[in-house]
């Protein structure tokens, strides 16, 4: 390690007046964005008639809806990855706790409707069990299944980080042991015994609210507030990382140890960045579940965590913008692949994998932003 | 299928007195609650005729169908696509709105008990055999019947002796204080960990001094026999285990230990080197047939060129141009996992193909009555030791190994002295790529071969590099057999998958206390 002599003319040293939440072009885009997602995208699909070529099909719906819970997660790696620089691959596991515990409510949202006309759940009345094991007593209630959403991922996150970050434990070490801990969860829940479906994990499911779950207008109240979602978490992100905690974040990504010698005490702040992320992913598994209707253990595989990271690599880590755009490109480039060339969407992600670390360290937004500066020279 | 309901019916046309098959028995078991329809299965398999045997394997083939009447339940067989009555075994006409007979797990297990049952008179030798595993841990007396109509007609005696077995812990529940007495010295000859159970079941409802005396007495005989080759079992298994994740885990120790690549790719090389085994094995059947016994051992140094070369135009294509930038290494490698697995499903296929042990490899050495060590898992321990006396010798006593040990310590330094380091770096990385490629050619023998195959060592092997110490052989080598041993012994106590939980667990919890592994480098640097 070599020793680097900063300089020492700090007499008049101020920080840098911070940039705006978002610049007049910034805004008009988001308010542009909230319109879409609103009125735009409402009015296209259930006003104008089906054969008309406006029409927004259903199909094109729940595939955007899908895309924008990926868009959360997205936002939510960049967070930890892109701005603090700890690359988690255990995103999986907070956006599948999310997505059981949205889905035990609507497990029991079906009551008695299911194949065997029974109050307990379909799966339970196979193994032959004639109770609700605990873990499902609040299962019932929404109001408890809102807070559970955010309380369960964050606290998995919280107990986990904590110890990870108070031992120092970073770079690739944190990695594989978040890995570890991921695919550790996924053995668990394909147990049958662990009461959340085994292999095949929840499905077939029927109301939310009380309300029907397969209708027109409940898929578009849906994808509507995935949307108010995913704008409502960037905006709180760039307020979040353009404030003095943000600095110390992009700090600690850079330097650690300098920022320790200056007397920071990093676990807090990674601690915090770290439970947020999680929370956000949390509440994209809770979206996701009742617009795409099925969760199972194959969420938390190795392979979706590390899908995940490459969502914010491909549009850009440390710009916000570029993950939700990496997770557009990805997911659309894959519904586009797995219909038309199955076999080649694998190789496609693969070339995109080494793509990306190779040639685009600043993934697509980095690109753009490379050619408009080399056209305004 | 139709094989196995013919010797089926063979067997049960031996019994001569049967009782015919009523309606009532079959709409009893065909319709109702779980528990009246294990009843009525009971009752059907103490003495059936063909018939009744049809039924109950339609059952567990789903090929039943019924419909509620008002007083009674209609059933039909299904056989062919066509509707049979199961009484009569004529044909009849199943109405559109006939619903499917639904089994749930525990109808299902007492449904599959139920036709082991019966197997138990086939005249096949075999049939038979399979039949007994199935019922080792039965202690339901409704069969009692038929297994001692069965021990009557055995002539095998190996067969009759665990028969005899399984008649003793059906009888140590019989109501009927001589036999309960006569069971319990009879179960004290058994090696069984399942007999264990039962007479320590028995012996907290039991009553009789005398016969919990005769069951004490048999425990102590079989704890005896027990304890030593249930030790000895689980310490195989684990060195056993230790040995593949050794295998697994020395090419990682290189890449990753030594050169600092995250190679999320290592499971495909492994991959690579296992189809490579079955190519050769391909080849040694279509053009020497003769010498097929042998074409393992021309499939070790196959498999190991095979992902050497792959390693190496890895590392001149892609990962020279990471190395200092460990998470792009494994985002990128990761990608490289990716393509390398749909590649071998573009050329073999998605589906696992079949690699056969040579005939030296099958079977294996008997020790102390019940514990069997078979021979694949005794050579890949062996295999394991020698990859990793060659790979101790190597990096420790070659000139390659001092400049893979030169350019990992100071690369300016190395190069200083005339190393081409860009070189050595290819070297090293189709070093540990081979070893792979070693790796899933010994794991060809004792598992499947699929483009998944690397998939699930992944996560393992990193653990055992983590665990023991970055740029550490010994490490690797004691995290490994550890990992095994405490993986086995926890899987005795807590089942498989709660003990690869439990292993996971510990590893966080132990990452936490020695973030450097077991065996820390020593030295001064801040940060790692």
């Amino acid at each position: 390690m070599t020793m680097t002599h900063s300089s020492r003319n700090s007499s008049s040293f101020a920080l840098p007046k911070p940039a705006p939440l978002l610049t007049g072009a910034g805004w008009g885009a988001f308010l542009l964005a909230l319109i879409v997602v609103c009125a735009v995208a409402p009015a296209l699909n259930l006003l104008v008639p089906a054969d008309s070529a406006l029409h927004l099909s259903d199909y094109a719906v729940a595939l955007v809806g899908k895309i924008m819970c990926y868009a959360i997660v997205a936002l939510a790696m960049d967070l930890i990855w892109g701005y603090t620089g700890i690359l988690s691959l255990g995103h999986g596991l907070f956006f599948a706790l999310g997505g059981y515990v949205m889905g035990m409510y609507l497990m029991r949202q079906i009551g008695r409707d299911g194949n065997y006309k029974s109050d307990l759940p379909d799966f339970m009345v196979f193994l032959d069990w004639k109770a609700l094991p605990w873990h499902w007593a609040l299962s019932d209630s929404f109001v408890a299944t809102l807070l559970l959403i955010v309380l369960v991922p964050g606290l998995v996150a919280l107990v986990f980080g904590f110890f990870a970050f108070r031992s120092r434990i970073k770079g690739v070490y944190f990695s594989i042991i978040t890995q570890a801990m991921t695919f550790a969860a996924m053995l668990l829940f394909f147990r049958n015994e662990t009461g959340f479906g085994g292999n095949n994990g929840f499905t077939d499911f029927k109301r939310i609210l009380g309300l029907p779950i397969a209708t027109p207008s409940m898929r578009m109240t849906l994808f509507v507030l995935t949307g108010l979602t995913l704008l409502g978490f960037f905006l709180m992100a760039r307020w979040l990382i353009r404030s003095k905690f943000g600095r110390v974040l992009q700090a600690i990504r850079d330097a650690e140890s300098r920022v320790m010698f200056s007397g920071y005490n990093p676990l807090p702040y990674k601690l915090t960045i770290w439970t947020l992320s999680a929370v956000m992913c949390g509440v994209a598994g809770a979206l996701y579940v009742p617009q795409v209707g099925i969760i199972n253990p194959s969420e938390m595989s190795t392979a979706a965590s590390i899908e995940m990271a490459v969502w914010a690599a491909v549009g850009g880590r440390a710009t916000l913008i570029g993950p939700v755009i990496g997770a557009f490109i990805v997911n659309g480039a894959k519904s586009w692949l797995t219909v038309t060339a199955p076999e080649f969407w694998l190789y496609f992600l693969g070339a995109l994998f080494i793509a990306v670390t190779l040639y685009l360290p600043h993934g697509v937004v980095g690109l753009v932003k490379k050619i408009r500066e080399g056209g305004a020279k | 299928m139709l094989t196995r309901f013919l010797l089926l019916l063979a067997a049960v046309l031996t019994s001569l007195q049967a009782h015919a098959l009523e309606p009532a028995l079959a709409q009893a078991l065909a319709a109702g609650d779980t528990d009246a329809r294990i009843e009525a299965l009971a009752k059907a398999t103490a003495n059936p005729d063909d018939k009744t045997v049809a039924l109950i394997q339609a059952l567990a083939d789903d090929a039943v169908k019924i419909k509620a009447g008002d007083k009674s339940v209609q059933v039909w067989l299904l056989r062919d696509g066509k509707g049979i009555d199961p009484a009569t075994g004529t044909e009849s006409a199943v109405p559109d709105d006939a619903e499917d007979v639904i089994n749930n797990n525990r109808m299902r297990a007492e449904l599959d008990a139920a036709l082991a049952g019966l197997k138990l008179l086939s005249p096949d030798e075999k049939l038979r055999r399979e039949a007994l595993k199935t019922l080792e841990a039965e202690t339901d007396e409704a069969r009692l019947p038929l297994i001692e109509k069965a021990l009557a007609g055995e002539s095998v005696a190996s067969l009759k002796e665990q028969l005899t077995l399984v008649r003793a812990r059906i009888l140590l529940g019989s109501s009927d204080r001589a036999k309960r007495l006569e069971a319990a010295r009879l179960l004290g000859d058994s090696h069984n960990a399942n007999t264990k159970t039962v007479l320590v079941e028995r012996l907290k409802d039991e009553a009789d001094p005398e016969v919990k005396g005769a069951i004490q007495v048999s425990l102590q005989k079989i704890e005896a026999s027990l304890v030593w080759s249930d030790r000895l079992g689980a310490l195989f298994s684990g060195i056993s285990l230790g040995s593949i994740l050794l295998l697994v885990a020395l090419g990682l120790a290189i890449t990753y230990g030594l050169m600092g690549v995250i190679n999320m790719a290592h499971g495909e090389l492994m991959m690579i080197g296992a189809y490579a085994t079955y190519v050769v094995q391909g080849l040694f059947q279509k053009y020497l047939p003769g010498a097929f016994d042998w074409y393992l051992l021309a499939a070790v140094p196959v498999s190991f060129a095979a992902s050497a070369l792959m390693g190496a135009v890895l590392e001149r294509s892609v990962l020279r141009f990471l190395y200092g930038r460990p998470l792009e290494t494994l985002l990128a490698t990761w990608g490289i996992s990716l393509m390398l697995m749909q590649l071998v499903r573009s050329v073999f296929g998605a589906q696992n193909v079949g690699v056969e042990n040579p005939s030296w490899m099958s079977g294996g050495v008997v020790l102390m009555g019940n514990l069997q060590l078979p021979w694949n898992r005794i050579i890949i321990i062996a295999f394991a030791a020698a990859v990793l006396l060659a790979m101790a010798f190597l990096i420790g006593k070659t000139r390659l190994g001092l400049f893979v040990r030169g350019v990992t310590q100071n690369r300016p330094i190395a190069s200083c002295m005339g190393v081409n380091t860009a070189r050595i770096d290819t070297y090293a990385f189709a070093l540990g790529s081979g070893i792979a490629g070693l790796a899933g050619c010994a794991l060809s023998q004792v598992g499947n071969v699929g483009p998944d195959l690397g998939q699930g060592y992944i996560v393992d092997s990193f653990m055992v590099v983590v665990l023991g110490g970055v740029g550490q052989l010994a490490g690797t080598v004691y995290a490994a057999l550890g990992l095994g041993i405490l993986n086995k012994f926890l899987e005795g106590i807590a089942g498989a998958v709660l003990a690869k939980i439990a292993v996971l667990v510990f590893i966080i919890v132990f990452i936490q206390k020695r973030p450097q592994g077991i065996f820390a480098m020593k030295g001064r640097s801040a940060e790692a």
